[in-house]
């Protein structure tokens, strides 16, 4: 046991290797952290480019820059790239950083294993990247891959399936080091029902990603096979059926929704109390009101198929079903509201941000309740209205809450004050910006235009300008957010150790930056 | 600042994770390779797979040192209990994939496809004279005629095998908590040896169906779902079994203690979840 003891001292004395080795072979949360961070911004950019080749094509009816493969390859990774490339690995990269030091924990329950969950990544964005070189091109038959179109790709096919493997693989591993650290390492007097709720609504989150991603790998392994082994999943003539591959894949599909909210829904909880100075409204209700969502993530997926020929039954099944998570989520926002309702607020950008999220998520969330209505869907689906549903929930939901969570917690990571100024300037041109870049496809999808089509008919053209016009500042202002993430991590006016005034938890005890080990000594909390 | 092992132990960096994502790349680019007919498909892939054994070896020898040397308290041990626990709930969704493939073609798919219910217009216009319910290899009778395997051969024989060696891993861990090294090391090989007894067999099923009954990977939806669904079972018994022999000559060697044996229990949980899993195909896939 001394000899333990001994080599176990030595590790904690020296801190962190040097160079690159150390992000390497690190098994450190803060590290980790920043490199998932770090690369979900990577691949933000990329996503974000891709977008942009999108709105350019779209300036103007007609065929003006790509053709309509690559068009449609843009369209399907571009949505692979921002899903499972920046929006998951953002959220547990704030995970990473967050958890242990909220719950008063040394770092996360499987250090190795949390290395092995990032570095994995950056391997399978590389093979799925890669799809782009080969004879074939990239995928182009939607992110949702369904078949028979994506089974006519290219070279590129295995690769992609793979690509999706990993990533997958690498999502469960961090997934169970979530939960088993949630569950296993908190500070004693830190019960469940007295943790913050991005601890919360990560934990459920992992469940999801736990449950769902083995699913979605099952649903590729068969298209694999149906491709290469001769089998006949999704192929009507062996007995099969196309329509299966879109049950599996949406039963993924639809936790997975979720996956992409729910920790957005935990950071919110946390900056708006800290900016009204009040605390969280119905924090209970806020738990239990997430794990219903959850739960009615299971009994839904169905939703995303009216239109594929089901039993009238089965209709009316998910039409209620999905309309019921409007409750829970109603919840949410009412408790959001009622926070801020007489409180103390100040307006600084984290709090902006959580702002602006309650409002245009919700408008995410009616058009979402709009689209649950299976008859009017029969209109609604596969046009530009779905489009902007989901980028409502999606850009001013979760990618608003992590804009938000890095201005809110970079002081604590760093050291250093973000540039206030540059922070809302950057929420401001970005707010102005998305909703002329969404809103009019609301428009457009009323009015019938599809999605995924890069040309489309002359009645369209001008929200489509307007829209692109949007989308062009809005790519453009987050060229800000990386110069003021960028600023802050070289310099800048030195933090407290409590940042805000109205801050409460334990990651705020900790020095800004905080040590190397979060809690060597487990604190007691009361 | 004085450490004892009531402290979480926190591992310095290590190379094994990035070794790990190097040989599961490998090992997947010569997959992808072979899939699309390269001539290097075949040794990528095989340098990928010897990576990743060479990468467990390292990684798990680091942790049964560690493990050795007294450096894991009651809390990290908990750690690994929860992980894997979760680990096998993944693996049971990832099964429950296949599950709902097999009963949405069985329920829906053939019968909607026989002219029943709600698409009965894919009948009617396709393949009007289509009339063979389950088992099926569909209207275009993909893969050509075929037998099934029946369920009380050697399906009902590994039923037995794997359900004894649920009892033998048992009596194994009963005697480990007693301390009796040499019958935990006996119990142990007894249920490796059914282990192998049912891969046996079950590669023998395999070469049967193919050679005599003409039930093929590529028979139709019936092929896809048997030999998905008993393949991956099949390969997670090969684990499984591999997993076995370590703990039994880590057994052996007395690593493990009647109070300290997490190895032990993981990979007994894991064999109860592959004979679960294997109840599931029984019933499912043979019998019904």
């Amino acid at each position: 046991m001394t000899t333990a003891t001994a080599t176990h001292d030595d590790h904690h004395d020296h801190g962190p290797a040097k160079g690159l080795m150390r992000w390497i072979t690190t098994t450190n949360h803060k590290d980790i952290g920043t490199l998932y961070l770090l690369f979900a911004l990577i691949m933000f950019f990329i996503g974000g480019a891709m977008a942009m080749v999108i709105r350019a094509e779209l300036f103007q009816p007609g065929m003006q820059i790509v053709d309509p493969q690559f068009f449609n390859s843009m369209t399907t990774v571009h949505a692979l790239l921002m899903i499972f490339g920046a929006v998951m690995p953002a959220f547990t990269g704030l995970a990473n950083w967050l958890i242990p030091m909220q719950i008063g924990a040394p770092d996360m329950a499987l250090p190795r294993m949390n290395n092995f969950s990032f570095w994995i990544l950056p391997f399978a964005f590389t093979l799925l990247l890669s799809t782009f070189f080969m004879s074939g091109g990239g995928p182009a038959g939607g992110w949702t891959l369904y078949p028979p179109l994506s089974l006519q790709m290219g070279d590129g096919f295995p690769f992609l399936i793979f690509a999706i493997h990993l990533a997958g693989i690498s999502s469960i591993m961090g997934s169970i080091n979530v939960i088993v650290t949630i569950l296993n390492m908190r500070a004693p007097g830190m019960t469940l029902m007295k943790m913050p709720l991005f601890c919360w609504t990560w934990l459920i989150t992992a469940y999801l990603l736990i449950a769902t991603m083995p699913v979605l790998a099952g649903a590729v392994t068969m298209l694999l096979t149906d491709k290469f082994a001769g089998t006949s999943f999704f192929n009507a003539a062996g007995g099969g059926d196309p329509v299966m591959f879109q049950h599996i894949f949406w039963f993924f599909g639809h936790p997975e929704v979720y996956i992409l909210i729910l920790p957005a829904f935990g950071i919110i909880s946390a900056i708006v109390p800290t900016f009204a100075r009040k605390p969280l409204f119905g924090y209970s209700s806020m738990v239990y009101a997430t794990a219903s969502i959850a739960f009615l993530s299971f009994i839904v997926w169905a939703h995303h198929m009216f239109t594929v020929g089901m039993p009238v039954t089965g209709e009316l099944f998910f039409m209620y079903a999905t309309m019921m998570i409007a409750v829970p989520t109603g919840v949410k926002v009412f408790n959001w509201v009622s926070t801020m309702w007489k409180g103390s607020m100040t307006f600084e950008t984290p709090m902006l941000f959580a702002v602006g999220f309650i409002m245009m998520f919700t408008i995410g969330g009616f058009s979402g309740l709009m689209l649950a209505i299976a008859p009017a869907d029969f209109q609604y689906h596969d046009t530009y209205f779905v489009v902007a549903h989901f980028h409502y929930v999606l850009v001013t939901g979760a990618i608003y809450s992590i804009m938000a969570a890095t201005y809110y917690w970079l002081p604590k990571w760093t050291g250093n004050m973000y540039d206030e100024r540059l922070g809302k300037i950057h929420f401001w041109i970005s707010t102005i910006s998305v909703n002329l870049l969404f809103f009019p496809q609301h428009f457009l999808g009323l009015a019938g235009m599809p999605r995924r089509i890069p040309d489309y008919s002359v009645q369209f053209a001008d929200w489509n300008m307007v829209s692109s016009i949007g989308g062009f500042i809005f790519g453009a202002s987050q060229l800000l957010f990386a110069y003021n993430v960028y600023k802050t991590v070289k310099g800048g006016k030195k933090a407290t150790d409590k940042v805000w005034e109205g801050a409460d938890g334990l990651e705020w005890t900790l020095s800004s930056p905080p040590p190397y080990h979060s809690f060597t000594e487990a604190p007691v909390v009361k | 600042m004085a450490h004892t092992a009531d402290h979480y132990y926190v591992p310095h960096g290590s190379h094994w994770p990035i070794i790990a994502s190097i040989a599961l790349t490998t090992g997947v680019v010569g997959a992808a390779l072979w899939f699309n007919g390269h001539a290097s498909g075949e040794m990528v892939l095989f340098i990928g797979l010897a990576l990743v054994a060479f990468m467990m070896f390292g990684w798990f020898g680091t942790v049964i040192n560690e493990s050795l040397k007294g450096m894991y308290n009651e809390q990290v041990d908990r750690s690994f209990r929860q992980g894997m626990m979760w680990f096998i709930f993944s693996e049971v969704m990832f099964f429950a994939a296949f599950f709902g493939a097999l009963f949405y073609a069985r329920e829906l798919a053939v019968p909607w496809l026989l002219g029943e219910g709600a698409k009965f217009a894919t009948h009617d216009y396709l393949w009007p004279n289509f009339s063979e319910a389950w088992p099926t290899n569909g209207p275009g009778g993909v893969g050509g005629q075929f037998e099934t395997v029946g369920a009380w051969g050697i399906p009902a024989l590994n039923t037995l095998l794997l359900l004894t060696s649920g009892v033998t891993i048992t009596l194994a861990h009963w005697a480990l908590k007693a301390g009796d090294r040499t019958k935990t090391v006996l119990w142990l090989i007894a249920t490796v040896a059914l282990g192998a007894i049912f891969l046996g067999f079950q590669a023998y099923e395999y070469i049967h169906a193919y050679h005599e009954l003409n039930l093929t990977l590529e028979s139709g939806i019936y092929g896809s779902t048997f030999f998905m669904l008993t393949g991956f079972h099949g390969f997670h018994v090969t684990i499984g079994t591999a997993m076995l022999l370590v703990i039994t000559i880590r057994a052996a060697k007395g690593h493990f203690t009647a109070d300290n044996h997490f190895a032990f229990e993981g990979v007994a949980w894991y064999w109860h979840f592959v004979d679960v899993v294997w109840l599931g195909l029984f019933i499912f896939v043979y019998v019904l």
